[in-house]
């Protein structure tokens, strides 16, 4: 609908300044007309009054994680003037196709899915929606209209290893995951590489809680590792309860996603952030100049993607330099965190000496490195 | 003081004043509760009736809402007409679309409409199989149906829980658990943009308002919910109309979880359902067991669902207050139903000693 509406608009325009020219000529038109040289770019992109983006969210704007996270791309894209709706407490079924469709019923022209179990609802909406702009968080299925896009976070990950690293009295951390896919199994073990590197036999134990957003059974899930004597917890899950229940049992934590200080003010190291709105802000400009294509986009430190929080005075002396240190050598690619020699839980050489994983391995990890405790289910 | 006594048999317009008055308090309760929310009402019931009804995508969710509304509010109606309190439509629906998914992973090059009628049979078997488990421990050892019917739901949520975190996980789903897309002749075909559901629903509607007002069995359910004494001096077989009624009933339900499967989710997963099956014993129970009254309900409740969701999106309010609106209403109507059955009269006082008494 809005497409024609702006392609009579510009014919329109186009019309006036013909006439314009054809007109008398050699005499100033005082019609104001559009300049004709913009036309082009105009006709690729959508001016930014017409965007309408739309965000499903599998939390809440308030999780103080993962969707807030997200939310703070949302609030950078309305700072731009540009409108923007939300569906917030999506589940990963035929729900969010629903979302997405009340979203385009509703005039949106841009839709961000954020949580993996949207892929193929996704896929779905956006092949019947053809003119309509799709980005797919975490995701591997893409189409002409429907980028993926993703932070490295397990650069930030591998920072915040360091810090649980150096932190651990008994050798003990756990760590409470959500889902055994390659995103969360990629992060406990560049987060595990990361205690590793100061801390050798340190180990990481994981629960699975086989949800993204459950504070009561992310919570039950880290007093079970705390139970057991784990000194410092690290999560993948999207609340804070991790940390909180880090603090009731004495104990420290890393969070994620976004920084949270105050919810267990006497337990919090740090935690690997995401930037979602270098993404988003981004891919919309992209939208609006015209110069969107589908693309799979991934990236880390370097970019602004993704960064861990500053260190609070619950961190072990010394902790900031050696953070420093790591962080300047990713940035600058002298580190990359998933080099060889690579060892899987039984000890097996799974990437040898000097060999560097490329990117699609990265992705599609299935393995636990030697340190992590768990198993993946098949 | 007050003294309640329970109400002669009233008229059937004063019931039906007594309810409407019901929902409209109801209103204007929840009017007020969001005017101190800061909302305003009139806004909010007016974004609802856009959000559910002014456009032709948004009037088609709310029928497809609806559908399984309808559906699993006529299986509640066959069981409570009999007194028989099945609040397992849940885990009928549950079980049914499970009966349908294990058709439709077993036969997926199937011809569709074969494939979906077998889903739709073996669908409403498992529902009816499910919700025969609790009339059998009742007309055995005579066990409260509610409470039983009311845990069988979380034991076949569990089921499919166990199903889509084990034995039937996408092998193709990198470890995430879900369980892989039913082939397209295993889907709904759709009839002006909704699945067919909608004409299956209709028809049922006609079908059990026949088998509840007309036929003999209804008139045998009917006579058993009032007493099973009286049935059995009637001479009917109080076993043979319990199994008949509850099979009837949860494979209704069953039929429904077919049909959101197929229809809605093109899979099987242990969040197909959402409560509608709860929801659902809301309808019926407003609908007074009437099946064409619960066409009229739910398709109500469809509106404040749909809308709801609409208003989160449009106006950003928490779609918790769709929730809340249905509570009031649900909250009034309810007691309404004590108002019809029983009045408040204020009596004089006799006697100190009774005072005391009471």
């Amino acid at each position: 609908m809005k497409k024609r509406w702006i392609a009579s608009l510009l014919a329109a325009a186009m019309v006036l300044v013909l006439t314009a020219c054809g007109g008398t000529g050699t005499q100033a038109t005082p019609t104001p007309t559009a300049a004709p040289t913009e036309e082009p770019t105009q006709a690729a992109g959508i001016p930014k009054e017409d965007l309408k983006v739309g965000f499903i969210y599998i939390g809440e704007i308030n999780d103080q994680g993962y969707t807030q996270a997200h939310d703070q791309g949302r609030l950078a894209l309305e700072a731009m003037g540009i409108q923007c709706m939300y569906v917030e407490d999506v589940p990963e079924n035929a729900d969010s196709e629903k979302a997405m469709n009340d979203l385009i019923d509703q005039g949106c022209n841009v839709i961000y899915a954020t949580s993996f179990g949207f892929m193929e609802y996704t896929v779905e909406v956006a092949k019947e929606h053809p003119d309509v702009y799709f980005g797919h968080c975490s995701g591997y299925m893409r189409s002409d209209n429907l980028s993926t896009y993703f932070g490295k976070i397990y650069q930030a990950r591998y920072l915040a290893g360091i810090v649980a690293g150096m932190k651990t009295q008994n050798g003990k951390i756990g760590y409470v995951a959500a889902y055994a896919i390659p995103e969360v199994i990629r992060g406990i073990n560049a987060f595990t590489l990361g205690v590793q590197s100061v801390n050798p036999d340190a180990t990481v134990e994981v629960v699975w809680t086989n949800t993204w957003y459950d504070p009561a059974v992310e919570k039950q899930a880290a007093i079970e590792l705390l139970n057991k004597g784990c000194d410092v917890m690290a999560q993948h899950q999207d609340s804070t309860a991790t940390q909180i229940a880090a603090q009731e049992k004495g104990a420290f934590a890393v969070g994620y996603n976004t920084s949270t200080p105050d919810a267990a003010p006497n337990a919090y190291l740090t935690a690997p952030l995401f930037h979602w709105e270098k993404f988003y802000v981004d891919d919309v400009q992209k939208i609006i100049d015209g110069t969107w294509t589908s693309r799979a986009y991934w990236e880390g430190l370097s970019a602004g993607m993704v960064s861990l929080d500053d260190l609070t005075a619950n961190c072990a002396e010394g902790t900031a330099d050696a953070v420093a240190a790591a962080q300047a050598k990713i940035e600058s690619g002298e580190l990359e965190p998933f080099t060889g020699p690579l060892y899987d839980q039984d000890g097996n050489v799974k990437v040898a000496e000097g060999t560097t994983m490329t990117d699609d391995e990265i992705w599609n990890m299935s393995w636990f490195v030697k340190g992590v405790i768990g198993t993946i289910p098949e | 003081m007050l003294k309640i006594v329970k109400r002669p048999e009233g008229s059937h317009r004063r019931e039906t004043l007594m309810r409407v008055s019901a929902v409209f308090f109801a209103l204007v309760a929840s009017a007020v509760i969001m005017a101190l929310l800061g909302y305003n009402p009139f806004l909010v019931y007016a974004k609802i009736v856009e959000g559910s009804l002014m456009s032709a995508y948004r009037f088609r969710e709310t029928i497809h809402k609806t559908i399984p509304l309808v559906v699993l509010s006529l299986g509640i109606a066959v069981a409570f007409k009999m007194k028989f309190w099945n609040i397992g439509a849940e885990g009928q629906l549950y079980m049914g679309a499970f009966g349908a998914a294990l058709v439709a992973y077993s036969l997926p090059t199937l011809p569709s409409p074969l494939l979906l009628a077998f889903m739709m049979l073996v669908g409403a078997v498992f529902g009816g199989l499910w919700a025969l488990i609790p009339a059998l421990l009742k007309l055995k050892f005579s066990t409260s149906e509610t409470l039983v019917t009311l845990m069988l739901n979380y034991i076949a949520i569990k089921w499919v829980s166990y199903l889509q975190y084990g034995p039937w996980k996408d092998p193709n789903g990198i470890g995430f658990p879900k369980m892989a897309a039913f082939s397209s002749g295993a889907v709904l075909p759709k009839v002006f943009g909704i699945h067919i559901g909608w004409i299956i629903a209709l028809v049922l509607v006609v079908v059990i308002h026949i088998l509840l007002k007309k036929s003999k069995l209804g008139y045998e359910i009917a006579v058993l919910g009032e007493s099973d004494t009286t049935a059995r001096y009637a001479g009917m077989s109080v076993a043979k109309i319990t199994v008949t009624a509850v099979l009837i009933s949860g494979g209704l339900c069953g039929l429904a979880g077919m049909m959101q499967a197929s229809g809605i989710e093109r899979t099987l997963n242990d969040q197909l359902s959402g409560g509608l099956g709860f929801t659902a014993v809301i309808t019926c129970w407003l609908a007074r067991l009437s099946a064409p009254a619960v066409v009229l309900v739910s398709f109500l409740f469809s509106v404040l669902i749909q809308g709801g969701a609409y208003l989160q999106s449009s106006m950003k309010i928490p779609s918790a207050v769709a929730g809340v609106l249905q509570g009031i209403i649900l909250f009034f109507v309810l007691g309404s139903e004590f108002f019809i059955q029983y009045s408040v009269v204020f009596q004089k006082k006799k006697s100190a000693g009774e005072v005391h008494d009471a």
